[in-house]
């Protein structure tokens, strides 16, 4: 595609920007990373807009053959990037937002951190070569590593070196695969990798050595343990991007790469897939029931989402993957939005000990509204983002099996306790206590910040289709291309003969079921 | 023999650069230090234009004990630009006035070196070897009234000469048995059936190279000697020596014993792994930033060990280029330490010192931790790209299980680098002040220089590298 390079340029904005605020003063370093992630998005407005739906696969290409001479600079987008990227660009500027007050020192070097965060995330959505890929997937550990460990709490020196040092361990394995992946297929282009058919043999290997990675940074149990450590110890904002955008790179790998490029060794290992998710769903879930952290039950909570996440991506079938993204999508903006949700009263009373609030429905309605909403969306409410995801998702799993469509449907179920318990004890209750009694509502920033956050998570979910049309395309091809090795679900669908109108009431509802 | 002479114009500088330096220091004394230290990096700055114009020429010289090749100049340029470096900072260090013999040490120090790496014949191994390693020795104990730098001079001695020895004893085992010391020759006898004293030949050889470039069980003497020698010395050592070893195990096992490779290239593969995972747990306790580098070296000739042992072109492209992008990191790491002075203008060496760095110099802790994260292999840093090199080349080779314990023992060492950045930048300000005045611009400028390159903006010279280290191998095989 001729004319503005528009992922390069999207790339360099907060790249310059996060020079300039390294020497800026503290004010104008807020001002200048504002103003480059909404540059950021408004570009990305923009090439949504432009956005062909049901054109050509990869859209914006951008080539530069051997200007790193063993690889190239190639970007490029289909719809699923697409999604992810307009995610990514939607929740930078309120991060940037969230930290305007609560972050006094070092600031200059703490926005150029998130910027350089920003510039890795839409590295990572829009790389067509698997070594930049690479590149910018591993080069998100630094600058998370700066912001939990210089800006965190009380532990956040612990919680840095673990996150670091986990993702780092995962991550490697998958450079192995991807050197052995380079020498088999002799290209570093993904849209070519991607129709590439690996001996099974070796898929079963790759397979593996990814799963190892993505895994780890998505996170699945049992390797979830650093995520609790590093949400809680992250300031807010870190907290919203780590939830938000940087969970999503683990499960846009398994869909980029380990689905399309090893589709036998995919079927083959579905199970481990199942076992894992269902397990997370389950357990996670019951952790998360007994927190008394905030953060770590929303943190507890997001472990939970994503092995829905990959159970729907494992169904290995439209409505399974379609629902996944969408529950990507979704919660993106509903778990940033409830660190946020956590972060306002953070900030007012510097504890995120459920026990210590309650009552909040009296002093701060407004908060107690959006709260509210991000709970709903959370537990997956008809009529919010998390509806359409999580509907979608389980039919597609129960048409793959219906036991784990079963065991899944429980996290909905515990989701919703855990989550109603929590704003229960946070915002209803007597509002007894005196340093609660006197928190503020909402400021006008913090307004800024719920209010598009909660437009995203309704428009989702009444009107899912603006999101799930730019992505059906490239879910169709990963289904075709997953099909030949794709074992049959043990729920035979089939379209049901209606019964005579003349048949007696009760039965109706047996029609057009399960046969 | 005349057209021998043109062909070795490095050396020839160099051997006169160096006596001059000597001579001048001879009339004048410690006075004229300055003059003498200039003439040397002069002397330095035409043998590396001299090894530029000659680049390309394939030839051997004096009867085929030297060759002239690009995998010799390449190595060479290296060995001079990390000299010159060290000969640049010395006279900040050296507050009470640098003696006579320090530049025309580290001179023939670079001819010993510069000898080393072109050397294809086990004579003139030995030769440029004990050349460089005799200056060393002395280079190592410069301050004489400091009782570290003296124990690090008498123990690098002490171990040196046993290493020398075992390397002899190597070079005779295998002179016995081949009955030449070419490493032509040597390669033809290896072509048939190996016998006994042939693998012992190979193994006491390997064992006393390994010692110079200290990969583990041979690594015992580093830690001691980069911690007691005079900083400038310590990044010299952790520099430009590494290179020549490097270069001159390459040509042998290449060169030498190539047809031999299956006997050898398990024995790399095992200093690789004991390299990697010995130099990442040793640094982990370490309070002394020098020792902790010292690790970081004996961890990073692991990798290249690894690439070593593909025992294929594309392994020692990926060893050379390895090369460049360490000896660029650690010329820059030790800039760093260099400029870490209390208020008093006293080296500070201690980790623990270093809390809170980032407050009070964030250019010096910023350029440090790219320094350091590149050291430890993260991208987007550059450091990332050499180790890349030499995990392909393994995978290639068929040496996957020793690629993944390569690359998983590559989080531990990431462990130790990150705590360094940890107390640099998380922890609170130490009471060491670290007073911003007194650095050289220049000294700045390579500093942030290197930063930069080692920063993503090395990835655009990556065709300019591959083209370099490709050639530069080429001539290998």
């Amino acid at each position: 595609m001729s004319g503005l390079p528009i992922l390069s340029l999207m790339l360099a904005v907060p790249t310059v920007a996060a020079i300039a605020c390294v020497f800026a003063s503290d004010r104008n370093a807020r001002f200048i990373a504002l103003g480059a992630t909404l540059i950021d998005f408004a570009l990305g407005l923009m090439m949504w807009a432009r956005f062909d739906v049901g054109g050509a696969q990869w859209q914006f290409q951008e080539l530069h053959e051997g200007l790193f001479g063993r690889f190239n600079y190639a970007l490029g987008i289909d719809g699923m990037a697409l999604m992810l990227i307009m995610l990514s660009v939607f929740l930078m500027p309120l991060c940037i937002l969230a930290s305007w007050e609560s972050i006094t020192k070092r600031v200059g070097l703490y926005m150029a951190m998130f910027l350089i965060m920003e510039v890795v995330m839409l590295g990572v959505f829009a790389a067509q070569d698997l070594l930049l890929f690479y590149i910018f997937f591993e080069a998100g550990l630094i600058p998370m590593y700066f912001i939990i460990g210089i800006w965190g709490g009380a532990n956040r020196k612990y919680a840095a070196f673990k996150f670091f040092l986990y993702t780092l361990l995962g991550s490697v394995l998958m450079l192995i695969a991807m050197i052995a992946m380079i020498g088999e297929a002799g290209t570093t282009d993904i849209p070519t990798l991607l129709v590439y058919n690996f001996p099974p043999e070796m898929q079963t290997w790759l397979w593996l050595a990814f799963f190892a990675s993505l895994a780890v940074k998505m996170p699945m149990w049992p390797v979830h343990t650093w995520l609790p450590d590093a949400h809680v110890q992250a300031p807010t904002a870190g907290s919203m991007i780590l939830a938000g955008v940087l969970l999503k790179m683990g499960s846009y790998g398994f869909i980029r790469f380990m689905m399309p490029m090893f589709p036998e060794a995919s079927a083959q290992f579905m199970w481990i897939v199942f076992a894992l998710s269902m397990i997370a769903v389950v357990y996670t879930s019951l952790v998360a029931l007994v927190q008394s952290d905030m953060k770590k039950l929303i943190a507890y909570s997001s472990v939970a989402h994503m092995a829905i996440v990959t159970a729907g991506l494992y169904a290995l079938n439209q409505q399974g993957i379609e629902g996944a993204l969408i529950i990507m999508l979704s919660h993106g903006v509903v778990s940033a939005a409830l660190f946020f949700c956590v972060g306002v009263i953070y900030d007012r009373l510097h504890t995120r000990e459920i026990d210590r609030y309650g009552g909040l429905a009296v002093n701060m309605p407004a908060y107690a509204l959006f709260f509210m909403l991000f709970t709903m969306a959370s537990i997956g409410l008809p009529g919010t983002s998390g509806f359409v995801g999580e509907f979608l998702s389980l039919a597609g799993i129960y048409e793959a099996s219906s036991t784990v469509a079963f065991v899944c449907t429980t996290g909905i179920i515990l989701g919703a306790a855990y989550m109603l318990y929590l704003y229960r004890r946070v915002v209803f209750g007597e509002l007894t206590k005196d340093d609660v009694k006197a928190m503020p509502d909402l400021n006008p920033r913090e307004w800024a910040i719920l209010a598009p956050l909660a437009a995203v998570a309704l428009w989702m979910g009444v009107y899912p289709e603006s999101f799930l049309a730019p992505m059906r395309g490239d879910v169709t091809t990963v289904v075709a291309r997953l099909a030949p090795a794709k074992p049959a679900g043990d729920a035979h669908l089939a379209a049901g003969k209606p019964k005579p109108a003349s048949a007696a009431h009760g039965e109706a509802h047996h029609a057009g079921g399960v046969q | 023999m005349t057209a021998d002479l043109a062909l070795i114009w490095p050396e020839l500088i160099l051997t006169i650069g160096g006596l001059i330096t000597l001579m001048l220091g001879t009339f004048f004394g410690d006075r004229a230090v300055g003059l003498y230290q200039l003439a040397a990096m002069l002397t330095l700055a035409i043998a590396a234009a001299a090894v530029v114009t000659m680049f390309g020429t394939d030839a051997t010289v004096f009867s085929g004990t030297l060759s002239v090749d690009s995998f010799g100049g390449f190595s060479k340029l290296l060995i001079y630009a990390a000299s010159f470096v060290c000969l640049f900072v010395a006279p900040r260090f050296f507050k009470d006035g640098m003696r006579a013999e320090y530049p025309a040490l580290i001179i023939f120090a670079a001819l010993g070196m510069g000898i080393m790496a072109s050397a294809r014949d086990l004579m003139t191994l030995y030769v440029g070897l004990e050349l460089n390693s005799l200056a060393a020795y002395v280079l190592a104990s410069f301050m004489r009234t400091d009782d570290r730098s003296s124990e690090a001079g008498l123990k690098y001695f002490v171990l040196g000469a046993l290493a020398s020895g075992i390397l002899l004893y190597g070079i005779s085992l295998l002179y016995g048995f081949t009955g030449t010391t070419d490493f032509a020759g040597v390669a033809t006898a290896m072509g048939g059936e190996l016998n006994i004293g042939l693998i012992f030949g190979i193994v006491f050889v390997i064992a006393g190279l390994a010692f110079k470039i200290s990969a583990v069980p041979f690594h015992m003497w580093t830690p001691d000697v980069y911690e007691g020698a005079p900083t400038p010395v310590t990044a010299f050592f952790a520099t430009a020596p590494k290179v020549a070893a490097m270069a001159l195990l390459t040509r042998v096992v290449v060169d030498a014993m190539g047809p031999a490779v299956g006997a050898w290239q398990q024995i790399l593969i095992f200093l690789a792994l004991a390299s990697i995972i010995l130099g990442a747990v040793g640094a982990i306790g370490q309070k002394n930033i020098k020792r902790l580098l010292a690790y970081s070296s004996i961890n990073n000739v692991g990798y290249m060990l690894i690439g070593l042992a593909a025992g294929t072109q594309q392994g020692v492209e990926g060893v050379l280029t390895y090369l460049l992008v360490y000896v660029v990191t650690t010329v820059g790491a030790f800039l760093v330490v260099l400029q870490f002075r209390d208020a008093d203008g006293n080296q500070v060496e201690s980790i623990p010192a270093l809390a809170g760095l980032s407050q009070r110099r964030p250019g010096l802790a910023g350029a440090f931790a790219v320094f350091l994260f590149s050291l430890a292999g993260i991208p987007p840093l550059f450091g990332f790209w050499p180790k890349y090199l030499v995990f392909e080349a393994a995978v290639t080779a068929n040496l996957v299980p020793l690629a993944v314990a390569g690359i998983v023992a590559s989080v531990i060492g990431a462990y130790y680098y990150i705590a360094i950045i940890k107390t640099m930048f998380f922890d609170d300000k130490s009471e060491t002040e670290f007073p911003a005045g007194g650095g050289v611009v220049v000294e700045d400028a390579v500093i942030t220089a290197s930063a930069l390159w080692l920063s993503v903006v090395g990835y655009l010279f990556i065709p300019a590298l591959a083209a370099l280290s490709a050639s530069a191998a080429g001539a290998l095989f």
